[in-house]
């Protein structure tokens, strides 16, 4: 198990002061002009090193995602985004960083911005987190006050802005050119790529975006030493991770853990375990509700880490982790989350504007059973319809709790179409 | 110049093309709904999925850039899985409403479903229905049957410059609509109707009028303004039904005004379709002879020098020869084309034309506007100029009051003082100077003043003193209004040696006046004169003439027109005039005949050669012969008065307009629209 | 739209719309967050100021506003409001409950919080109680899923439900009274119940 002295958010539930004061205390912004005078060859070379894959879902490597902003600018400026725009189901460890650590982000920023060569961050948090966006920009503000931020950033000549940008109830801006539309004002509609948003962000200018989980832990990993947040996790999945852990355990929580973690260490150490027993446990979705979900003889052994959770042909996405005990109906679970995705899909794009909510009006008819079992089979061949032929991966994530649903589950949506069968062709009998 | 690979074929495409059009290279088709060559890429409708060697999913080919080494495949099967999952996508909540669909035979969802659709649905649930939305008394919608593809979205946006369409909601519930369902304003909204790819929006005019199929087909050209954009009609029995555009990338690429398309009812409404003759002060039905007869007798009865002929805006070459070779014979000079006034110098011929070209538009960096409003008078160059615009790198500056033209322009003033202030060197003279092709566009507005000439002759220093004709460049460009303009001052239909002009005519100079389609003149003077109207609608000309010989509308005749640019081009017999109603040279030659002055031609064919022989750019139809740059215009005093425009109402410039119902309703909305009371048609009380 | 809540009776769109003085002022600031000639870059915020100066909802009048002040085209506007869910096109009750139904707060009971707050409020989902004191929805996932179940009143959170405690809250605020925000239950936060299993040996931790 991770010990406290590695952990990076060390005030995650709050029990401490948000502030200024308090977080460096905790230790933020100590040595933070030395980081950014190092450079930001050594910044991303150290964050390789430290091989920390993005936290937002995609596990894409950060230090290079860095490398690819621009050395020289031609005239236009660069950005850091901050996505804060959490809103996949099970996910809720950005929210505790930006109310109870904000520095962390805040500094990252600064650190981070630095060595893309940015001019400033915006961190577009969820319109509904309306208290956190509060606290948001009243810490910024108290990084402001203590020159932090601003001109010559913490006393290390960088000038560097970080300005709190809000959406107001869009899952799809979570994807970072939906994010970036959205700040620029207009809809939240995934943009064609080519070109990526290093190229042609925001504004038509360099960009990068990055989630918060990812900025948040860039500051303690360069004070700590790539090497140091390396030696955490196994090769190719290191370091920490704040998971959160949802549904049927019996103390459902937020905990900063070791990449690699068995699920089963997660739930029994930090959650009380499952829900009647672990062996009630019927079926996890270990990575927030666009991963395929994962029945309990996977779950027994599984780790918690990219490579291992895509093994299992599921992923680790954000780390949230949706338990479900034997009492669920495993098809009204994913009918919900197949309303969620129908609910969100932008409309921008054919398969997913009209595919999501074929799939919701499916599913619907299976929590009931009303169904053919030959649509089990059209539903699957319309998830692969979906699925890879979108602008976005909000295609994707729409399909992939339905096809792990009948990858693992399939009898029970059949059994659950016989029963309707069944019952209605007995009161059909009844009746005459 | 990126070399790929499509389907095994080698292509080299320009720099900038995407993967489809790098297909169409190699020859084969990608089918496609959002995608349009004159709009932003979208890539949105997944339609034109292609595989690309190496890439771990399909990608939109519409959306991607061709680039070197590419591998493209497009007939495997993950290509046509992916169609006929996209097809599918787009057909369960599209309605099967096809038999009663107005784009039904003309349906790229039709057409595509063929290829890609399956036999049967296996959508088992409810089809969305869409409320219905309302775009203005031209448009009309099906929004059930919409496929979210967004090209009138961006249309409206990029080409016609008005931001007024737009798609809210989200998801499968996005819709399209204008804000509260309000009337797309924009001179060029029809064409978002050919840019549908489903029935989602087609003609209001049209509905259920006609099947594709039905239709009989004829390439013409537009005469409603003077650009001379490139149609088709579409005619059944005696009937034009519709009008369409067709591709001509040197003059309209493929988008017509509003007028152009929706003025056809006008042509079958107020039609003058035999001859009248006055009597006792009333119009008469008459025989063509007994109309001949009344002519000859009042003709006999006049001198020469009190015989005047003026040709309207409608107004064909052929005819405008035959009127002029017949006022010769007869002894009169006194012929004249410019009915609003204009001081147009016939000698010079790039003194009257668009030297630039309309294309050339798209070449210049800078433009001055004298008295010129492009969106009224030529709404489809209105949308070269702000395509140009859009690239950047183009000033614009404008003499005249200030108005949207849906890019920015710098309004300098309205007087005609501006201009005498540009010609010695201040402000944008400047900016013109720096340009590599600087342009000028002056309008009718500026030239009909009493002053015209002068304000042509300041127009010309200042071309010349701003680099506005240089080696390979003229961007001295006239920008007429009225489609025989040009064709008529090519033909010298200008008042010869002590021959009275339009003015003199409105004074009520001349005795026996031969209008052949002028309605837009003052006729107040014309009462006491003896009138001939020739022409095909019963508008002001008809009302003061003491004989009407019934002409045939453009859709009716071949003729040639000559447009602003100097482009000669042809219009093409859709379908017959109405009635007793002919050709209008065919009657000047009877007339001639019976009046014996017979004109030296038997036929058409006879005409148009004695046309090039006495203008041979004529034979160079559809070219531009490029025209000598001489001195033009006249020195003197200017007024202090404001520079105007030309056209007042867009939808009432002509009598084929001014007869049509569509063209009375649209500028119905306009003032309802411009009362501000901001309500607006069809919209629901209440949100919710 | 698919989106919106039934307001309480007949409204009336406002004739116009325009920032009060201290909106203005903090409006001016957040468009100032942006490049030069990117103003449109604060639509979304400027509409949130715009909503809760309308009391909750967002009048023609105040979009018609906001296109003029940032230079967009109106339907430009109507677009953005009408795409995210957190604009209201008409009326809301002056209690905007928003119950999370998403799969995580639906395994933790929230058919119970919500069926609790439709008997207390007497109306279903999408609808205002006639005295216009609390409008009702459905609202997809908020982002507080170890505390599930929960449901969103205005600006609070109120977290780790029971059809009990939904119903304390809904009592209090019926009261006029502000009810404690986040858990429901004695918890810090996403903290594991009963106290942390990590973060120990820091000396604030379960002090």
């Amino acid at each position: 198990m991770l010990q406290d002295k590695d952990r990076i958010f060390t005030n995650l539930y709050g029990f401490e002061d948000w502030s200024l004061p308090a977080a460096q205390m905790r230790g933020d912004w100590d040595g933070t002009a030395a980081i950014i005078a190092k450079g930001p060859d050594w910044i991303i070379n150290e964050m390789k090193a430290s091989g920390l894959r993005g936290r937002g879902g995609a596990g894409f490597p950060t230090g290079m995602k860095w490398s690819f902003m621009p050395k020289q600018s031609d005239g236009r400026p660069s950005y850091l985004v901050v996505n804060a725009d959490e809103s996949e189901p099970g996910t809720c460890k950005d929210r505790d960083i930006i109310r109870h650590d904000p520095q962390k982000l805040i500094e990252g920023c600064l650190i981070a911005g630095f060595a893309m060569r940015a001019v400033a961050a915006y961190i577009y948090i969820r319109g509904e987190f309306i208290q956190e966006r509060r606290r948001l920009q009243a810490a910024v503000d108290q990084a402001y006050e203590a020159g932090l931020i601003g001109k010559n950033a913490a006393g290390s000549g960088y000038d560097f802005d970080v300005f709190v940008h809000h959406g107001a109830g869009a899952y799809i801006c979570g994807e970072e050119t939906a994010l970036i539309q959205s700040l620029e004002g207009k809809k939240g509609q995934p943009r064609l790529k080519p070109p990526f948003p290093a190229g042609v962000g925001v504004w038509g200018c360099p960009t990068t975006v990055n989630n918060v989980e990812s900025i948040a832990v860039a500051p303690t990993i360069l004070r700590r030493g790539g090497a140091w947040f390396a030696g955490l996790g196994r090769p190719n999945n290191t370091g920490t991770k704040v998971f959160c852990i949802s549904g049927h355990v019996n103390k459902p929580c937020n905990v900063e853990e070791e990449m690699g973690i068995p699920l089963k260490d997660l739930i029994e150490k930090h959650c009380g375990g499952v829900r009647g027993g672990w062996d009630n446990l019927l079926a996890v979705i270990p990575g927030g509700s666009s991963v395929p979900m994962l029945p309990k003889v996977i779950c027994d052994e599984v780790l918690m880490d990219f490579d291992s959770l895509r093994a299992q042909r599921s992923g680790l996405g954000t780390a949230a982790v949706i338990v479900m005990d034997k009492s669920t109906d495993l098809i009204k679970a994913i009918a919900r989350l197949a309303k969620f995705y129908k609910h969100e899909s932008c409309g921008q794009c054919t398969p997913c504007r009209e595919g999501t909510g074929w799939m919701w009006r499916v599913m619907e008819r299976m929590v009931q059973g009303k169904a053919e079992i030959e649509e089990i089979d059209t539903l699957l061949e319309v998830t692969t319809q979906i699925e890879g032929h979108t602008i976005c991966a909000l295609g994707d994530a729409a399909a992939w709790p339905i096809q792990g649903l009948f990858r693992h589950f399939r009898p029970v949506v059949e059994q659950r179409i016989a029963d309707y069968k069944a019952r209605t062709t007995s009161r059909a009998v009844a009746a005459e | 110049m990126p070399i790929l690979t499509v389907d095994g074929k080698t292509v080299e495409v320009p720099a900038g093309a995407n993967v489809l059009q790098a297909c169409e290279a190699a020859g084969v088709e990608i089918p496609r709904f959002c995608y349009h060559e004159r709009l932003s890429i979208a890539g949105n409708c997944r339609m034109c999925l292609v595989e690309q060697e190496k890439a771990p999913k399909p990608i939109a080919s519409c959306a991607m850039p061709a680039a070197d080494n590419m591998v493209i495949r497009t007939n495997t099967p993950l290509v046509r899985k992916a169609r006929r999952g996209v097809m599918e996508f787009l057909l369960i909540n599209h309605p099967l409403d096809c038999p009663i669909c107005d784009q039904g035979g003309e349906c790229d969802l039709q057409d595509q479903a063929m290829a890609y659709g399956f036999d049967q649905s296996r959508y088992q649930e409810n089809k969305r229905a869409v409320s219905e939305k309302y775009m203005g008394p031209l448009i009309k919608t099906t929004m059930t049957r919409c496929i979210q593809c967004t090209r009138c979205v961006r249309f409206a946006t990029e080409v016609a410059g008005v931001e007024e369409i737009g798609a809210i909601g989200r998801g499968e519930t996005m819709e399209i609509t204008t804000y509260l369902n309000q009337a797309v304003t924009s001179n060029l909204s029809g064409n978002v109707i050919d840019l549908c790819p489903v029935g989602a929006l087609t003609s209001k005019p049209y509905a259920f009028a006609a099947r594709p199929w039905e239709l009989k087909k004829t390439e013409s050209i537009d005469v409603h303004d003077a650009l001379g954009s490139a149609i088709r009609v579409d005619a059944r029995g005696a009937g034009v039904l519709r009008i369409l555009p067709r591709l001509n990338d040197d003059v309209n690429e493929e988008w017509i005004s509003d007028k152009t398309r929706f003025a056809v009812d006008g042509l079958a409404k107020r039609r003058l379709d035999r001859p009248y003759v006055r009597v006792n002060g009333k119009l008469q039905p008459a025989s063509w002879d007994e109309a001949f007869a009344a002519i000859g007798a009042a003709l006999s009865s006049t001198p020469a020098s009190r015989v005047a002929a003026l040709a309207g805006d409608l107004a064909d070459a052929e005819s405008i020869k035959a009127l002029k070779d017949l006022m010769t014979a007869i002894g009169s000079t006194s012929t004249d084309c410019r009915i609003d006034g204009a001081k147009l110098d016939a000698s010079v011929r790039a003194s009257y034309l668009f030297n630039s070209g309309i294309a050339g538009i798209e070449e210049a960096d800078a433009l001055l506007l004298i008295g010129s409003d492009p969106s009224t008078e030529a709404a489809v160059l209105n949308a070269r100029i702000r395509k140009r615009w859009l690239k950047g790198g183009f000033k614009v500056a404008a003499i005249g009051p200030k108005v949207d033209l849906t890019y920015r322009a710098d309004f300098l003033g309205e007087g005609a003082d501006v201009l005498e202030a540009l010609v010695a060197g201040q402000g944008f003279a400047e900016v013109m100077k720096g340009a590599r092709k600087p342009a000028i566009i002056i309008g009718q507005g500026a030239l009909s003043r009493e002053d015209g000439a002068v304000i042509l002759g300041l127009a010309h220093k200042l071309a010349e003193a701003t680099g506005v004709v240089k080696d390979g460049w003229n961007g001295f460009n006239v920008l007429h209004t009225a489609a025989s303009r040009v064709g008529a001052l090519d033909l010298g239909f200008v008042p010869g040696e002590g021959g009275l002009s339009v003015g003199d005519v409105e004074a009520g100079k001349a005795d026996f006046v031969w209008l052949l389609g002028v309605d837009e003149i003052d006729m107040t003077n014309l009462k006491a004169p003896f009138v001939v109207y020739q022409g095909s609608h019963g508008d002001a000309g008809a009302h003061v003439a003491d004989v009407i010989l019934p002409g045939a509308a453009y859709t009716e005749k071949s003729g040639t027109y000559v447009n602003t640019e100097g482009r000669g081009q042809r219009t093409k017999r859709a379908v017959f005039p109405p009635g007793d109603a002919r050709e209008d040279w065919a009657i000047l030659r009877a007339f001639s005949d019976r009046v014996g002055k017979t004109l030296p031609y038997d036929s058409l064919a006879q005409l148009r050669v004695k046309l090039v022989e006495q203008v041979p750019h004529f034979a160079a139809l559809d070219e531009v012969t490029p025209a000598a740059w001489a001195p033009f215009g006249s020195d003197g005093e200017i007024s202090p008065a404001a520079i105007g425009y030309a056209i007042e109402n867009f939808y009432l410039t002509n009598p084929i307009a001014r007869a049509s119902a569509t063209m009375a309703e649209c500028v119905a909305v306009k003032q309802e629209t411009a009362c501000g009371c901001g309500h607006s048609h069809g919209a629901t009380g209440t949100h919710g | 739209m698919s989106h919106g809540v039934a307001p309480a009776g007949p409204f009336e769109q406002p004739a116009s719309f325009e920032f009060s003085a201290e909106n203005k002022v903090w409006a001016d600031k957040i468009i100032a967050r942006y490049p030069a000639g990117r103003q449109q870059s604060a639509i979304v915020p400027l509409l949130d100021i715009a909503q809760r100066q309308s009391g909750g909802w967002l009048p023609r009048a105040a979009m018609e506003y906001l296109a003029g002040l940032l230079g967009m085209a109106v339907i430009r506007v109507y677009e953005v409001a009408s795409f995210y869910t957190m604009f209201n096109m008409a009326p809301v009750g002056k209690h905007l409950v928003q119950v999370c139904t998403t799969t995580p707060c639906w395994l933790r009971g929230s058919d119970a919080v919500l069926a609790a707050c439709k008997s207390r409020l007497g109306i279903d989902i999408n609808q205002t109680t006639p005295d216009g004191t609390f409008s009702l929805m459905e609202a997809e996932c908020l982002g507080a899923c170890v505390n599930a179940p929960m449901m969103q009143v205005n600006d609070d959170f109120y977290e780790d439900l029971t059809a009990e405690t939904t119903l304390k809250v809904l009592d209090a605020l019926a009261r006029g009274e502000t009810p404690k925000t986040g858990p429901q239950i004695d918890r810090q936060t996403s903290c594991p119940e009963g106290g942390p299993t990590t973060l120990t040996t820091f000396k604030a931790a379960g002090e």
